[in-house]
């Protein structure tokens, strides 16, 4: 029993050293500025388009649900505001963080883990780099720093669907639409909806970087660092989802 | 007799024989074992070597080899024992105080360890760069990148990424990175690993030529005895270029044979050829 439980208390255990650490050195030097850059750019720049489509279909498809459930009461009307609702506190953060998670976090395991497997991180510690400094700081300030901003972009386009849908086919007017939207938001709506993806972003580049620093055994270890990478983080994210909404649900 | 004689009193002009046994050791091993999970990759290890020697680390795939120089860099931590690297203890060092250390320290990873999205240039001159104990300006760096890129005689790689270049080119630009910062000790991981005998050769040229004209100590891991063959025999020929024969106690070169993390054999490589041991016997075999 014993046996079986050991790996995985000290993935957690190993897990939370590497975090540990790495908020230790966030505000030490040296600082990689255009390492940061680069993830911001790959990250950011990289995610937009996946970011967008989910979100406008998304946004889109909670138009159409929404309104043939607001029709039984005669209230289409109110589309606007449910579909902002659900985009801004869960859908908008959520589906975004798992795309990330999807792209990036697989991203970051393949490529710590390759560099892992071919010594280049031992190569790296021998020729004066730390690399949570080098590798795991610049991608987990620039996740921190772009999930917040993909989600406002995925918050938005996804309200963009909504008003398709409820402009071509519901016949609402454009005024009802985003007023409706914009009125039935609060700030704390607002607040916990970037409060989310700025905590999974944690999770996606710190699972992402942790499953590429543990990768061992040549090219097949990287595929398996990947895989475990998204799953874990993915399952993180839903989890963290949770804890959060309780907290705002509390409030 | 008298020929050797001669060779031997220029080697000792060139710098070749200086009796350093008074001085402290440029690596010393006390007792180390290092264990992943169960295994011994290291079993009570323990090994001096001062500056100016060559040492020929051999063992079978498995036995330890590699796992010996990452803890003589201080990568991995010992589970027992202590490692002095230029007499300092770095068994418990932090690893930012490490990096003073290894900026005195060469390597030459098994499979070069270039980084895969820096040019050839970035790559040589990384340590220059981020070696806190080393940063030089960009003018500087560009200077000793190209010294040392045609010391390997690939100064024209410069602005080439790893991908693009051979298996041997990418070995050759390993060497020219763990020299470039003018280290005291250089280590080897397996250099001529998957490479054809010619470039192997090449290889082996270049690591004595570092070894003869900087009089750098020098540790090799390997499996080839061909390899250890030229470190310990051969001398690079300062008037001429290229290669040529010495006497052994003109490069001292020892040799080490580890067999599943033990320390199995150390002398010279004639006490090594004397060795009736089945094992031991197996690397010189295999050659002849």
């Amino acid at each position: 029993m014993l046996d079986i439980l050991k790996p995985p208390v000290l993935a957690v255990q190993e897990f939370f050293s590497l975090a540990g650490r790495t908020f230790r050195n966030l505000f030490r030097r040296p600082h990689y500025a255009a390492d940061l850059f680069l993830q911001m750019d790959t990250i950011g720049v990289g995610s937009l388009p996946i970011v967008s489509l989910i979100g406008f279909f998304s946004g889109a498809v909670m138009g159409m649900q929404m309104s043939k459930a607001l029709q039984q009461y005669g209230a289409v009307g109110q589309t606007g505001q449910l579909v902002a609702l659900t985009m801004v506190r869960e859908l908008g953060p959520v589906l975004t963080a798992i795309a990330v998670a999807g792209r990036n976090a697989a991203g970051m395991a393949s490529e710590l883990g390759s560099m892992k497997v071919t010594e280049q991180i031992d190569a790296m510690r021998a020729l004066g780099t730390d690399p949570l400094q080098k590798l795991v700081k610049p991608r987990l300030v620039a996740t921190a720093v772009v999930l917040p901003l993909l989600t406002i972009i995925a918050d938005f386009v996804g309200l963009l669907g909504g008003f398709v849908i409820a402009y071509f086919f519901l016949n609402l007017s454009s005024a009802q639409y985003w007023n409706n939207a914009w009125q039935s938001l609060e700030y704390r709506d607002i607040t916990f909806g970037l409060l989310k993806p700025f905590v999974f972003a944690f999770a996606v580049a710190l699972v992402g970087c942790y499953y590429g620093l543990a990768t061992t055994g040549g090219t097949q270890g990287v595929g398996r660092s990947t895989t475990q990478a998204v799953v874990t983080s993915i399952i993180l994210i839903f989890v963290l989802n949770l804890f959060i909404t309780r907290i705002y649900v509390s409030l | 007799m008298l020929g050797q004689g001669t060779a031997l009193a220029e080697l000792e002009r060139e710098g070749g024989i200086v009796d350093r046994r008074d001085e402290r050791p440029v690596l010393r091993f006390e007792r180390v074992t290092v264990a992943f999970d169960e295994i011994r990759a290291l079993d009570d290890v323990s090994f001096q070597v001062y500056a100016g020697e060559s040492r020929v680390i051999l063992g079978a795939a498995g036995s330890g080899k590699t796992v010996l120089l990452k803890t003589a860099l201080g990568l991995i931590r010992p589970d027992r024992g202590r490692v002095w690297v230029f007499g300092r203890d770095i068994t418990e060092m932090p690893e930012e105080e490490l990096f003073h250390i290894r900026a005195r320290i060469g390597v030459l990873f098994q499979e070069g360890g270039l980084f895969d999205s820096l040019t050839i240039e970035e790559n040589v001159g990384y340590p220059l760069e981020n070696q806190p104990s080393l940063r030089c300006p960009p003018e500087e760096r560009r200077r000793r990148v190209e010294e040392a890129l045609r010391f390997v005689e690939l100064e024209h790689t410069l602005e080439k990424f790893p991908s693009e270049l051979s298996g041997g080119m990418r070995r050759r630009v390993g060497i020219a990175r763990a020299v470039v910062a003018e280290p005291e000790l250089v280590l080897y991981d397996s250099p001529t690993a998957g490479l054809d005998p010619i470039t192997a050769h090449t290889i082996i040229a270049l690591i004595v030529k570092e070894r003869d004209l900087k009089n750098i100590t020098t540790i090799m891991v390997t499996h080839r005895y061909q390899d250890a063959h030229f470190l310990a025999n051969f001398r690079w020929d300062r008037q001429r270029g290229g290669l040529r024969p010495a006497p052994p106690e003109a490069t001292r070169t020892r040799f080490l044979v580890l067999q599943e993390g033990r320390l199995v054999f150390e002398g010279t490589r004639a006490e090594l050829e004397a060795a009736s041991d089945p094992y031991l016997r197996k690397f010189i075999r295999r050659e002849q």
